[in-house]
């Protein structure tokens, strides 16, 4: 469960915690979309480098290397898959432009996953339901929202004990080929499904019996403002956009291949 | 034989659950693992049957190191019932969830409904074999659970929370059985927070405290001991707290069993009536 790791969210006090959820995503939304412009290599370094600072700002160094190790795979799926599309239209020759080009790819990935991981590491999900709300989201839509995020950790718990339990009857999730190995997860998952619809019903009575949605406007106790911090990352984020539109409309990003001659 | 030797556990986040820990468990002998939450007895059970390696130490099944062996080859000699049934069950009927594990084990099918057959009428299921397990009460449940790991009669068995969410007759029930898998000389061990339960059925009781056994003997030598049991969060037995408070009187100290404390009582009252 190394990749829900990534994803949890720890009480920890620091400058990037503090900051306004609602600028935060702003921000990963900015770099998403850098990443997604650019296909060089060069500037999705500098994305990912980019984020580095956060990182250790917030001090969440090891879950984030951890949800990046989770990650791990999926980014090797996607190089080889690179490579070898490459390698294979390319009437099987390898350049050294297709591996630069897999390499960015993948960390085209890499820095998607990154961001988010930077993002719900430092945001509680009660600062993100604020978020939601003040965002004029119905209650209702963002309450369903943070309790399901609250509930990642849990379900990933209780998967864990269920394959156990599983395994202690005899079930091997590794044995067969690729289509028997999908089968062995049905006896997971259904007990993973049922226990969550009934916790669902469970807690739908709990909060019902505690008047949940009795007055039509609630109020919150704590309501999120910005701060000085709040706009130099608003600022920092608008200097990404306006650098990646100045860059893709006017800059000939060169490719490590071309700089160092080997094409 | 379970052989447990200075087993020390932590978990990937860090955690220490065992802090050395070592046991012996004949072969059949009725064991209850007791202690506060948090102390370390589901993680010990789970290195029983090789769901949890050691982090440094050994533990032995019948002489057979769990650190090499597969938790599939590890369940068939030890069979082990989670404390919650939502947990394992997901078949369509209660046959399909007790025939599960004897398929994963590679049993032919005749001696698969065989198996069956003796597993329900064991645990008084034969009305619901064609019923989904999700149709059943929780107590019902439980059973499908303890049917469903019995089915491949393990000889070593192990029980976690087995009396949660049960009613009184249940438990009887329960105790009754775990009598009649000790006679058949099975070891049985119980993972639990139920004083009385264990008072009744007076096993070897080890008692757990920040992942280390900090009491191991028998019920009623640890059932009657109160700092022991005061540092583990554990209240004494209702008899035993009635008999603690009689050694002025000249009574035992150590007596937990109901039909034991009766008949002393009565000898007594009778001796001074007369």
């Amino acid at each position: 469960m190394s990749v829900f790791d990534g994803l949890k969210f720890r009480k920890v006090y620091s400058p990037i915690h503090n900051l306004d959820p609602r600028i935060k995503f702003i921000y990963v939304l900015a770099v998403f979309v850098a990443a997604i412009i650019f296909s060089a290599i060069i500037p999705l370094v500098v994305l990912f480098i980019m984020q580095l600072p956060f990182v250790l700002l917030a001090r969440v160094q090891k879950q984030w290397i951890r949800s990046l190790r989770g990650a791990l795979f999926l980014a090797l799926f996607i190089f080889v898959i690179n490579v070898a599309t490459n390698f294979f239209s390319n009437g099987y020759v390898l350049t050294a432009l297709n591996v630069e080009n897999a390499a960015a790819m993948t960390l085209r990935f890499v820095v998607l996953v990154e961001s988010f991981s930077v993002f719900f590491l430092t945001t509680s999900p009660d600062h993100l339901g604020l978020a939601l709300e003040q965002s004029r989201v119905p209650y209702e839509f963002s309450f369903a929202f943070t309790t399901a995020v609250r509930f990642v950790p849990v379900l990933a718990e209780e998967a864990q004990t269920i394959m156990d339990a599983q395994k202690a009857r005899g079930l091997e999730l590794e044995k067969g080929n690729f289509l028997k190995r999908i089968r062995n997860y049905v006896p997971v998952l259904i007990p993973l499904i049922v226990s969550a619809i009934r916790r669902s019903l469970e807690l739908a009575e709990a909060m019902e019996s505690r008047a949940w949605g009795a007055t039509k406007n609630r109020t919150n106790l704590y309501a999120l403002k910005l701060h000085r911090g709040d706009f130099v990352l608003l600022a920092v984020t608008v200097g990404v956009l306006v650098l990646t539109v100045y860059a893709f409309f006017y800059v000939h990003v060169p490719t490590l291949s071309h700089l160092f001659g080997f094409a | 034989m379970l052989v447990v030797e200075d087993v020390r556990f932590s978990y990937p986040s860090g955690v220490e659950a065992l802090k050395g820990v070592s046991l012996t468990v004949k072969d059949g002998e009725f064991v209850a693992i007791m202690g506060q939450n948090g102390a370390g007895k589901t993680t010990l059970v789970k290195h029983f049957n090789g769901l949890l390696k050691p982090s440094s130490g050994s533990v032995r099944v019948n002489g057979v190191e769990t650190k090499k062996t597969s938790v599939a080859t590890l369940a068939r000699n030890v069979g082990f019932v989670f404390q919650n049934p939502d947990h394992q069950l997901f078949s369509e009927t209660v046959d399909a969830e007790i025939a599960f594990a004897l398929k994963n084990f590679g049993y032919e099918a005749d001696v698969i409904e065989k198996r069956i057959t003796w597993a329900v009428n064991l645990l008084g299921l034969t009305q619901y074999r064609k019923t989904s397990p999700f149709m059943l009460s929780g107590g019902e449940r439980k059973r499908v659970a303890l049917a469903s790991v019995l089915a491949w009669d393990p000889q070593i068995l192990i029980l976690d929370e087995p009396t949660i969410g049960q009613d009184h007759r249940q438990k009887e029930n329960l105790r009754q059985f775990i009598m009649q898998m000790q006679t058949q000389g099975k070891t049985i061990v119980i993972v639990t927070h139920d004083v009385e339960f264990v008072a009744e059925c007076n096993p070897r009781v080890m008692l757990m405290r920040e992942g280390k056994i900090v009491g191991d003997g028998a019920g009623k030598d640890i059932l009657t001991n109160p700092e022991l049991l005061e540092q583990s969060s554990i209240v004494l037995p209702q008899i035993a707290q009635v008999f603690t408070r009689l050694t002025s009187l000249g009574y035992p100290k150590n007596i937990i069993d109901l039909y034991e404390a009766r008949d002393l009582l009565i000898e007594k009252l009778e001796k001074r009536r007369r």
